[in-house]
């Protein structure tokens, strides 16, 4: 009898992560997405012909190039006959398009998929104000030079100011730092348990960085005008920061009596990450040694006028159950922090029994042991490219699952619009 | 007819030319005769009222004239009767009563060109392989058959000398913006628009389109077109320009391309009938010149190169897909190698180092190549978006485990090279082949101690790698039939002429420029100025002097080489010690900006005289030049003969087009070993004997030199 197709991550890999603004000012998410799946294909020297299918996630889309994963699926080392197709869950974007990946391997319509995600904050759309767009329009329609005229006499000086994407909810135009805030005060997060979560985030991160355990999985960009400006590295960790420094910080978004700062919440970020996801048999076949396989994953949505961020509450032990396992089984956890004051609050319902109740359970999920979550640091200190990060985490769980011979692996992922994420991976 | 079938549709019949037994379409007697038959068939026949020509070929509409024709013909009347009888042939294509339309995809050039010209519409497809063009100059010819006549009435006078006396040709899109080509079509519908277009002129019957002026379109010559191109004191001007620019350029070396000028403006100044006459006239005055005669042999060599599989006559072997390359080093070579590689071949390539910066700086320098041929136009963005992914670099050798050819351009060091081979075949596949750009070490030496020295062999790069069309093939005894045909097929898809040759101290071409530098150096130190020796140099038809050469290699590059070949081969190629002296000087030539010549800002300005003083002498022009010209040239012209005799290279052939692409010998003389059968070798052997009184043994012939003249035995046959 033929074992059942698992979907295996071989490997993965992603740029560096930084600040928007910084090193990637002048590049575009798909010079990201394309350099970082070139590397990994070089890296591998995994024959194009073998990959059935590219998906890539990305929240904020440029207009010229709407679909960055048929971008990176026209690659040179691939075949031009490689379907690509780009897709949104907001900041579990990546995530999204490794689970779908994983549906398609064990389905049997995929062998070999590239999966991963780019956020560039340093490329985006910059919007018209939707009156200055109709009149555009208009006199793209306009027959005469009169008309074309009248068209343009309707344009006021309000039209030229710019609008540019908010990181707010369409709903509620509550922006997401402003949910933190109200998470934050709801659940009793305090100022110096958040600020102790990002010092934790930025000293794990640097220590990876100064052992060279991060760069296994960073592609060098070459950068500058000479190209020899070499980035390996992430340029947001601060190893050096402390509670006095972060302490010393101004709330953001409510400046009385908040407690969200700049500290303690993920950056506007540019970066890409992609993962090389086989069917188990197959990654064997061609010479790879799987580092795990998709146990089972997740997704789940909550009332965006409610906690934001409160999806991975939902979205956890949902993947638990399906996976069949009980959060002590879980040796390992990478939880995206968005925000300090979410993660916290997202772990306080884990281990609540009321939240348990509130789910139908009859104990509570689990207990966050820091000991074995986010161990190299999470998107504080390292950066949050929103459509990248799932890819990160699938990647750091991984590599670092098989480095400590785990068996299994956990990741988590708040999302724009109330949704969560999760994933349960299986060594192998 | 056996090249030219007629069908017809409706009332326009459709010539399709299809030579029987060739890869392409040329115009040769038996064409020729096919199309006079044609046309007068068609001539009186009713039922057609219009006439489209189009290739039956892949990817040519007519290549040229049959260049082999022109071997069998050898007086200048001879050549004048061709060029007249081809101009009397369009002529009778351009006064055909009924319209005639030529569509073009492929190769149009030469006299293909010519027949294009003497119809009534042209329509070229916008693919890649469509060129037009006229590059009859480069073989020291003109356009014999109305080309210089037609086209400056067709484009223009400015436009039409910038094809002609160049001998260039131009794209599609180039040659539709030019006007060159009344339409631009997809090759999807390039019949079809031309039926189309030949009903259309059918409607314009007998007198009407006698009368259709011509050109059809205006040329798109602009403002200062119609002041340089219509006006005479404008053309005059312009002829005094281009006769001026090309004397610069060709050192009055090349007679055609001022031939061709003469041509084009005795049909303008003094009408028709004038210009054809100086035109047939002119061209078999230059077919006949030696320099014409060169050319075209060059032009078989290389032609007959580039189906050689460079195997020895009897050894057969297929090629290798090449498709993935791995490059060791990412200095100025390896990211040179890394760059045309990409960029002439596709293929995709890794480069390795130990530091990443400098990783960085080679692909860098790799990508220049595609943005250079992106800035004149040869490729698309798109295209170099595309390309330029196509490179990649790192520290590790993961990567390498699919290359299917590593070349390494590492130091020159026995050791590290061969650190670098055991260290490659470690991690690649056992069919992976490896090949070494060095131009010092034996490759033997290189492959010693490789697992599997047949997959090993030398691959030896001119720098700087994009420009410099030839590359050196070197096997070992150990190298496989297939790794040697892989690498040479590999390097011709790099877009060089390739050459085998054998492991020999500097193989072919280092080995004869040698001396040839190292006189120059001698005659320094006596205090003949470098100026002089560049110029004596120059005048002979090298593009640069030896000074200013050693300058470009760099004076560290050339005393290793230099080093090398003096251990190999004893005093004959001992180095004069004043490069050793310009090293401590810290003198490198141009990358450093410390050579022979000054350097300010980066660009050569005159000779640095602190030179002199370093080197002890006073400089002194010569009054007569002959002699140093003699020394230089004979030295190069003994080594030549020495090398050619050891069986270095192949065949003469190969000697000589490896000594024009490499160091750029005087392609008119044919190369060094032509040049000594030209000679005879009896006087080159005299010619020596008297260096050899006059400054020593370096100049003693070659024994197998005066065995050939002894017994008056010629390279070529």
């Amino acid at each position: 009898m033929t074992p059942p197709r698992r979907p295996a991550v071989v490997t993965g890999l992603r740029t560096p992560f930084a600040r928007s603004g910084t090193i990637f000012r002048d590049v575009t998410a798909v010079q990201l997405a394309r350099r970082v799946t070139q590397e990994l294909l070089e890296r591998t020297a995994l024959d194009g012909r073998e990959v059935s299918e590219v998906a890539f996630g990305q929240v904020v889309p440029s207009v010229l190039a709407p679909n960055v994963a048929r971008e990176v699926s026209l690659l040179p080392q691939l075949p031009r006959t490689v379907p690509a197709f780009s897709v949104n869950r907001a900041c579990a974007s990546a995530g999204q398009a490794i689970s779908y990946a994983a549906d398609q391997i064990t389905l049997g319509h995929a062998d070999v998929v590239l999966a991963g995600g780019v956020e560039s904050l340093s490329d985006i759309p910059i919007l018209h104000s939707r009156r200055f767009s109709q009149i555009l329009v208009d006199a793209s329609k306009a027959k005469t030079l009169g008309q074309r005229l009248a068209t343009f006499a309707r344009v006021r000086p309000r039209d030229f100011i710019p609008v540019s994407p908010a990181i707010a909810e369409p709903s509620t135009g509550e922006s997401m730092g402003q949910s933190a805030e109200k998470m934050a005060k709801e659940n009793g997060i305090t100022r110096e348990a958040q600020d102790r979560l990002a010092m934790m985030s930025h000293h794990r991160a640097a220590a990876a960085t100064a052992s060279g355990r991060l760069q296994e999985e960073i592609a060098p960009w070459f950068g500058g005008r000479g190209m020899d400006q070499v980035a390996t590295t992430d340029n947001i960790i601060r190893g050096d920061t402390s509670l006095e420094a972060l302490a010393k910080l101004r709330p953001v978004f409510d400046k009385r009596y908040g407690s969200v700062t700049a500290g303690n919440a993920s950056s506007l970020t540019d970066g890409a990450a992609v993962v090389l996801m086989m069917e188990e048999q197959k990654a064997r076949s061609l010479g790879y040694r799987p580092l795990a396989v998709v146990r089972s994953y997740a997704v789940a949505a909550v009332d965006p006028g409610w906690q934001l961020l409160m999806g991975p509450a939902y979205a956890v032990p949902k993947a638990l159950d399906r996976a069949g396992l009980a959060w002590k089984d879980i040796g390992l956890v990478e939880i995206h922090e968005a925000f300090a004051s979410q993660v916290l609050s997202n772990a306080q319902a884990w281990a609540s029994k009321e939240w348990a109740a509130k789910l139908g359970r009859s104990a509570p999920v689990g207990e966050v042991d820091w000991e074995i979550t986010n161990v190299h640091g999470g998107s504080i200190a390292i950066g949050h490219p929103f459509g990248a990060t799932g890819a990160r985490l699938v990647t750091t769980l991984a590599n670092e699952m098989s480095r400590r011979d785990v068996q299994f692996g956990l990741i988590s992922i708040c999302a724009q619009g109330g949704m969560g994420f999760a994933m349960i991976l299986e060594r192998v | 007819m056996t090249a030219l079938t007629i069908s017809r549709h409706g009332g326009t019949a459709v010539l399709t030319l299809d030579l029987p037994g060739e890869p392409v379409n040329k115009l040769n007697a038996a064409v020729k005769a096919d199309f006079e038959t044609a046309l007068a068939e068609l001539r009186g026949d009713a039922m057609v009222r219009a006439l489209v020509i189009i290739s039956g070929k892949p990817d040519t509409f007519i290549a040229g004239a049959d260049i082999e024709e022109f071997t069998r013909l050898s007086t200048q009347e001879e050549f004048t009767r061709l060029s007249r009888e081809g101009q009397e042939m369009l002529q009778r294509l351009d006064d055909f009563p009924k319209p005639v339309v030529c569509a073009i995809h492929g190769a149009c050039l030469g006299g293909g060109f010519e027949l294009a010209l003497a119809c009534d519409w042209r329509i070229a497809t916008d693919h890649p392989k469509t060129q037009l063009g006229l590059p009859e100059v480069q073989l020291g010819l003109l356009p014999g058959a109305g080309g210089c006549q037609r086209l400056p009435l067709l484009i223009g006078l400015s436009a039409a000398l910038g094809i002609i006396m160049p001998g260039k040709t131009e794209s599609g899109s180039k040659a539709f913006r030019l006007g060159m080509v009344d339409e631009l079509v997809p090759k999807s519908i390039l019949l079809d628009t031309a039926l189309k277009a030949a009903d259309r002129l059918a409607g314009l019957v007998g007198a009407e389109l006698q009368l259709r002026p011509l050109p059809a379109r205006p040329p798109k010559t602009g403002l200062m077109g119609a002041i340089f191109d219509r006006t005479r004191p404008g053309r005059r001007f312009v002829y005094w320009k281009a006769r001026k620019d090309t004397l610069a350029k060709t050192g009055g070396h090349y007679p055609a391309p001022l031939a061709a000028l003469e041509a084009v403006r005795a049909g303008l100044e003094q009408g028709g009938p004038a210009g054809y006459a100086v035109e047939h006239r002119l061209f078999g005055e230059l077919a006949a010149t030696d320099v014409s005669r060169k050319l075209i042999g060059i032009f078989f060599a290389t032609t007959a190169l580039k189906k050689d599989d460079g195997l020895p006559p009897g050894v057969t072997a297929k090629p290798r897909a090449i498709e993935r390359l791995g490059v060791i080093g990412s200095g100025f070579m390896g990211a040179g190698i890394a760059g045309t590689a990409v960029s002439s071949a596709g293929v995709d390539v890794r480069l390795k180092d130990t530091e990443l910066s400098r990783i960085g700086k080679g692909l860098k320098a790799a990508t220049d190549i595609l943005s250079g041929r992106l800035k004149r136009r040869r490729i698309t963005r798109f295209e170099f978006e595309r390309l330029a992914a196509l490179l990649s670099g790192g520290t590790d050798s993961a990567s390498f485990a699919r290359a299917d050819l590593v070349i390494e351009a590492v130091f020159e060091d026995l050791e590290v090279k061969r650190a670098v081979l055991a260290e490659t075949e470690a991690v690649t596949r056992p069919e992976t082949i490896f090949a070494t750009n060095t131009s010092t070490i034996p490759i033997a030496e290189i492959a010693a101690q490789a697992s599997r020295p047949d997959r090993v062999l030398g691959m030896h790069f001119f720098s700087p790698v994009d420009r410099m069309p030839l590359l050196e093939i070197i096997p070992t005894g150990k190298t496989s039939p297939e790794t040697i045909a892989t690498a040479v097929h590999f390097g011709r898809r790099m877009g060089k002429t390739v050459i085998v040759v054998r492991d020999h101290p500097g193989f072919w071409v280092n080995r004869i420029l040698m001396p040839y530098l190292n006189e120059a150096g001698y005659a320094l130190a006596e205090g003949v100025p470098m100026e002089v020796l560049d110029r004596v140099m120059t005048r002979f038809g090298f593009p640069v002097g030896p000074v200013t050469l050693l300058d470009e290699v760099g004076l560290d590059v050339g005393a290793k080489a230099a080093g090398v070949m003096h251990a190999a081969f004893g005093d004959r190629l001992k180095p004069s010690p004043l490069i050793g002296r310009m090293l401590e000087d810290k003198r490198f030539g141009r990358k450093n900006g410390r050579g022979f010549y000054l350097y300010p800002k980066g660009k050569k300005a005159g000779p640095d005289e602190t030179v002199y003083d370093l080197l002890g002498v006073r400089p002194l022009a010569p009054a007569d030049t002959t002699i140093i010209e003699q020394r230089l040239v004979y030295s190069m012209l003994n080594e030549a003969a020495m090398a050619a005799d050891e069986g270095v290279v192949r065949s003469p052939r190969d000697g000589d087009v490896g000594a024009i692409f490499g160091i750029g010998y005087p392609p008119f003389r044919g190369g060094p070993l032509r040049y000594i059968d030209d000679l005879g070798a009896a006087k080159v052997v005299e010619v020596l004997r008297d260096l050899e009184r006059r400054h020593g043994s370096r100049f003693t012939p070659a024994p197998s030199l005066v065995g050939r003249a002894e017994q008056t035995v010629r390279f070529y046959p």
